[in-house]
């Protein structure tokens, strides 16, 4: 979980530095941490031989953040949706869903091998992030 | 800053009261072993302060479930105390604020297990 932690904290310098509101931040912050998660957790399967790619990109228009992994990738389609009745209360399957409650958009690649997911907030012009 | 966990009793009710973050690998587990500690030891009311609780992500929220589960299963009841804005955020974006008994104030907390 380690290389989690470092994500996040670039992700945090990085919101700060754009002048991202607390707010807005946090829910960024939050949303790219969990993409790390999976990537580690059911991408790599925390496989210590396989890494995890980040990249971090804040301009005045948007935020975009790419995480990929080295696994075997998964299927979209069956991702529970986790606010039906009948998954209320597993104790699983929420990531992807705050993940695409924090961005504007969220599209997944499969790599060979991986899955890379593209995360993109955009900003109104008075958000007043900067490069 | 990782999770820490003070265990209290008031009125018949255990009070943890939780500060810091519930994360995959920084308090998720130490949650649920101190809920199963309280489960296995025949407590029925357990009342969980979330005032100092600054982050929460979604293996937290797993385990908030699973703590709720956990304590129906063997007629226990977990209700939630002092929600912070970031996690009342996250549990009402997720419905999950539906799902738990949630009090602002200690009293009436403890008043609703009687």
């Amino acid at each position: 979980m380690e290389s989690v932690s470092r994500v996040e904290e670039e992700a945090e310098k990085l919101i700060e530095a754009a002048g991202i509101d607390s707010d807005e931040g946090f829910k960024l912050v939050m949303g790219i941490r969990e993409a790390a998660v999976n990537a580690v957790l059911h991408g790599n399967s925390y496989d210590p031989a396989k890494f995890i790619t980040v990249t971090l990109e804040c301009s005045q228009e948007q935020l975009m953040a790419t995480v990929a992994d080295e696994g075997t990738g998964f299927d979209m389609e069956k991702l529970p949706d986790p606010l039906a009745e009948e998954n209320i209360l597993r104790g699983t399957g929420r990531g992807i869903f705050l993940i695409r409650s924090f961005f504007d958009e969220v599209n997944f690649r499969q790599l060979h091998p991986g899955t890379e997911i593209r995360l993109v907030k955009k900003f109104a012009a008075s958000t007043g992030a900067s490069s | 800053m990782a999770l820490s966990i003070a265990t209290r009793e008031l009125d018949g009710v255990t009070i943890l009261d939780l500060s810091g973050r519930i994360t995959l690998g920084e308090g998720s587990v130490q949650l649920r072993d101190a809920i199963r500690e309280l489960i296995s030891k025949g407590i029925k009311n357990i009342l969980i302060g979330l005032g100092e609780v600054n982050y929460i992500d979604s293996s937290g929220l797993g385990e908030l479930v699973s703590a709720y589960t956990t304590a129906k299963n063997q007629q226990a009841n977990v209700k939630l105390l002092n929600l912070t804005k970031k996690v009342k955020d996250v549990l009402q974006l997720t419905k999950l604020y539906t799902v738990f008994d949630i009090y602002e104030d200690e009293a009436s907390a403890i008043a609703s297990f009687k």
